[in-house]
């Protein structure tokens, strides 16, 4: 539902109205997500390790009374160096009524971009799969890859939801 | 401005269904000789509620079949037809119908349009009195028959679409419109019309004072008296004085309200309504118009009905001191008293580091801090629990309506219904509890002449009972029936290919009839006796963290005794260490925990290792290496030992550390994350960190499967 209600937006509002998104780094690469998507953006607290779950499923933190997961994006895309200090930074999303902790290796700035500061993306070779990215953002010189952050992670490979959930998206 | 019904829809359906549950309950309970004229009254009027909310949203169906009982009722309720069985099934059939279509209107399968229709017909056919029983009374006309023409007129500001509200008048018979709504006159014209409708008046203004504010409108039954101020009623009577009374009697009720308020206004309309105060047009209109009873503050003439009024006055207040507040809004509340809790419990831990002298005011803050947020936490937690009887309510009708299926003779005693439980359990034990109830009526009490041979009163008793007993609560199904039968059970369970033994303890025994496919009853009813129920009954229990133990004599009687944890949010735990990682083991899994001396522990196979309890060789299971723990592999002899025991297998959990045991507020994984093998849901500690709750079953059903036949070698030895 969730999805749709994006796709709907996309086509509509955002050729003419203006939207925000959050920049963060992973590796060299810069990604932009939808700012409405992100709920806070906090340090790495210790997490508890969950076992029988991939190695970016860095485990579940108490965030005010709720159990969130953690995954770490530079892991899972095998960038950036993965450490876990003062300066780590996790964005703690909500997407699709569930809420997901992203660590990354920073976070920039946001921009705002119209949709026709959004080009289509060609196939390329970034770390994240063409499937989850909208587009290339051009803001001067910069190039932010687009990512559409519920379908990611909602996706099989993420291993953040069972079939069942992930089917009802 | 439209106005839209559909949500007041799910308000219509709760009250709808609460209506149907009270009028079950009060026919249920009726005495048929000797009905109190309270409890007839408290039917109709449920009856009546609905008819009225039916028709206000649009919902004919109901109404129209309502309507009928209604008239039933009324006519039972004021003495013209006297109570008899056939009524109390009609009625309690036409609630099922009910609250069929009610689920339809929801999203269900339609009702079947003949049984409606049929239930209609009967219905029909007992108001009509045999014998008229008061003829004193003038025989009540059903008040459909009266078409009655009613003056209708609409001051601005009006707030929803006129047309629409002529359209909805228009259906309720035939709307003559005299004089359009002109807002842009001055003085504004009111809008005029007549309606002539089968409809009572009290409905008409009754839907009217729904979608409109008091003050804009004002219905005038057949008449040309018009003061002002003649809001709800105008009396058409032929009528002895003693209506008039009564219904001044009404209006009295509401005499220290300020009338002057237009809320109050409205509650008039409905609140008159609900208590069935007015009484169906009981005659020509065409009778001389008595002067219109005042709404404004009328003393209360002839306090001629005392016990009336005092029964609204309790029906009133008990509205007052509850509300309704979804789910969401309790736990979302329970959430954040627990962190609140767990902020304290922070706070607390800073402060036993600073000097007690130096920082007492603050130390002591601290624990009044502690104090009021543990009463804070008991009582959002108070909030879930529900009283039992939510469950045990349904149970009359089960009963009656079993009994009279299978031919029995069964009385039904409930005790502790007050007991309260959280709301979570009680929608789940209504399944498992009724299938108890179910068997219990289909295979434990006997038929009267097997009870009269047997030297037991026809009538069989069947208990339900509930009460706390420490930390749970306890629920049990009682009957004085034919007992489980030993020999039957064993008999049956070596047919199905159960590994039996004739020494098997009872209790033993008694459990073998939770075994899937098991079921001793010679032939297969619609009742029970498939053998699908009790396994299923065991799973449900077991799933909400309890357990169900029988005991039974033969024709002495069986009891079910089901114990569920107090609530589903809070549990006891062990808190356990493996090596930096905190784990929480559910304490109703553990049986005892143990440090093995080297000797005890024994290797099979050179894989395998089994520990030696008290001459029982137990698999055991290192959380460590489930979990693929990052530590040196401990030993067993180093370590500790808990024994835990899930579907009557022992295992002994291989764990580093004891830390304690208290309670824990579990919380799932799966609201963020996915269902975890092995982990049952996690919890938060005291520090503010997620320990993770091990699922014990799962273990133990997976070493099953893994080691099954080392444990069988090492069992031979």
């Amino acid at each position: 539902m969730g999805v749709a209600t994006m796709d709907a937006n996309n086509s509509s509002d955002t050729d003419k109205a203006r939207r925000e998104y959050l920049v963060f780094a992973l590796g060299k690469e810069e990604y932009g997500i939808d700012i409405l998507k992100v709920q806070e953006i906090r340090g790495y607290d210790a997490v508890t390790r969950l076992a029988k779950s991939p190695s970016f499923i860095k485990g579940v933190i108490n965030l005010r009374g709720h159990i969130v997961p953690i995954v770490d994006m530079r892991i899972k895309f095998d960038v950036g160096n993965v450490i876990y200090n003062d300066f780590t930074v996790v964005i703690i999303l909500n997407v699709l009524n569930r809420t997901v902790g992203m660590v990354v290796d920073g976070v920039s700035d946001v921009i705002e971009l119209s949709g026709d500061d959004i080009r289509p993306a060609p196939e390329f070779g970034a770390v994240m799969n063409t499937n989850y990215i909208q587009g290339l953002g051009v803001v001067g010189e910069r190039m932010i890859i687009m990512v559409d952050i519920e379908k990611l992670m909602s996706s099989d490979e993420m291993a953040l939801m069972d079939a069942a959930v992930a089917a009802n998206v | 401005m439209t106005f839209d019904m559909s949500q007041f829809h799910q308000v219509f359906f709760d009250e709808t269904a609460e209506h149907l549950v009270n009028m079950e309950s009060l026919l249920l309970a009726i005495n048929v000789q000797q009905p109190e004229s309270e409890d007839l009254n408290a039917i109709f009027r449920a009856a009546h509620s609905i008819k009225g909310g039916a028709a206000t949203f649009g919902f004919s169906d109901l109404a129209e079949l309502t309507h009928v009982l209604e008239n039933l009722l009324d006519k039972v309720r004021k003495n013209e037809l006297p109570l008899s069985r056939d009524i109390v099934d009609a009625s309690l059939l036409s609630g099922d119908l009910l609250k069929e279509m009610l689920a339809f209107h929801r999203g269900d399968e339609p009702v079947d349009e003949a049984r409606i229709a049929v239930l209609k017909q009967k219905l029909e056919q007992l108001s009509v009195p045999g014998v008229v029983a008061v003829p004193s009374v003038p025989a009540a006309q059903p008040a459909a028959a009266v078409s009655g023409r009613l003056h209708i007129e609409l001051y601005p500001p009006v707030a929803m679409a006129v047309e629409e509200l002529w359209q909805r008048l228009a259906a309720l018979g035939s709307l003559q419109i005299m004089q359009a709504l002109d807002e842009q006159a001055d003085p504004v014209i009111p809008a005029l019309a007549v309606l002539t409708t089968a409809s009572p008046c009290d409905d008409v203004v009754e839907m009217l004072a729904f979608l409109l504010s008091p003050e804009s409108f004002k219905v005038v039954e057949d008449t040309t008296v018009e003061d002002d101020g003649v809001g709800f009623f105008s009396l058409p009577a032929i009528a002895p004085s003693g209506d008039i009374a009564f219904e001044e009697d009404g209006f009295g009720l509401f005499a220290p309200l300020p009338a002057s308020s237009a809320s109050h206004n409205a509650d008039i309309a409905f609140e008159e309504d609900g208590f069935g105060l007015f009484e169906p047009l009981a005659a020509a209109p065409s009778a001389t118009p008595v002067p219109a009873a005042n709404h404004a503050p009328a003393p209360a003439k002839e306090p001629t009905r005392p016990e009336t009024r005092a029964v609204t006055a309790v029906a009133a207040a008990a509205g007052e001191n509850s509300i309704r507040v979804s789910t969401d809004k309790v736990d979302l509340l329970l959430n954040l008293v627990g962190e609140l809790v767990i902020t304290q419990s922070m706070l607390m831990q800073y402060g036993s580091g600073l000097d007690s002298v130096e920082h007492e005011n603050l130390l002591n803050s601290i624990s009044l801090l502690q104090r009021n947020s543990r009463e804070l936490q008991e009582a959002v937690m108070s909030i879930r629990m529900m009283p039992i009887a939510f469950v045990f309510n349904r149970f009359p009708r089960v009963v009656r309506d079993l009994a009279g299926k299978l031919d029995k003779q069964v009385e039904l005693k409930m005790v502790g219904e007050n007991t309260e439980l959280d709301k979570g359990f009680i929608e789940k034990l209504s399944d498992p509890l009724t299938h108890l109830v179910r068997n219990s009526l289909d295979h434990g009490i006997e038929s009267p002449e097997q009870r009269r041979a047997k030297g037991k009163k026809e009538t069989g008793l069947l208990t339900l009972r509930a009460f706390h007993e420490g930390g749970s609560i306890v629920i049990e199904v009682t009957d004085d029936g034919a007992g489980l039968r030993r020999d039957k059970i064993l008999s049956k369970a070596r047919e199905s290919g159960l590994p039996v033994s004739d020494t098997m303890s009872d209790t033993e025994v008694w459990a073998l009839i939770f075994e899937p496919g098991f079921s001793t009853a010679a032939e297969v009813t619609d009742v029970s006796g498939r053998g699908v129920g009790m396994d299923v009954v065991r799973k449900n229990i077991v799933a909400m963290g309890g357990r169900i133990d029988i005991s039974s004599m033969v024709d002495i009687g069986t009891t079910m005794t089901i114990r569920l944890p107090l609530t589903l949010a809070i549990m006891d735990g062990m808190s356990i260490k493996i090596a930096d990682e905190t784990y929480v083991l559910p304490l109703n899994y553990i049986l005892e925990s143990l440090q093995p001396k080297p000797s005890e522990v024994k290797t099979i196979a050179g894989r395998g290792q089994v520990v030696s309890v008290r001459g029982e060789y137990l698999p055991i299971v290192s959380v460590a290496e489930y979990f693929s723990i990052d530590a040196p592999a401990s030993q067993p002899d180093k370590s500790i030992l808990i024994i835990v025991e899930s579907s009557s297998q022992k295992v002994a959990l291989m764990v580093d550390e004891l830390l304690g045991q208290q309670q824990f507020v579990v919380k799932n994984l799966e609201a963020n994350y996915r269902k975890v093998e092995g982990l049952s849901g996690a919890t938060i500690m005291g520090d503010g960190r997620v320990a993770l709750i091990l699922d014990v079953a799962a273990i133990v059903r997976m070493n099953l499967q893994k080691a099954h036949g080392e444990i069988l070698t090492a069992q031979l030895h």
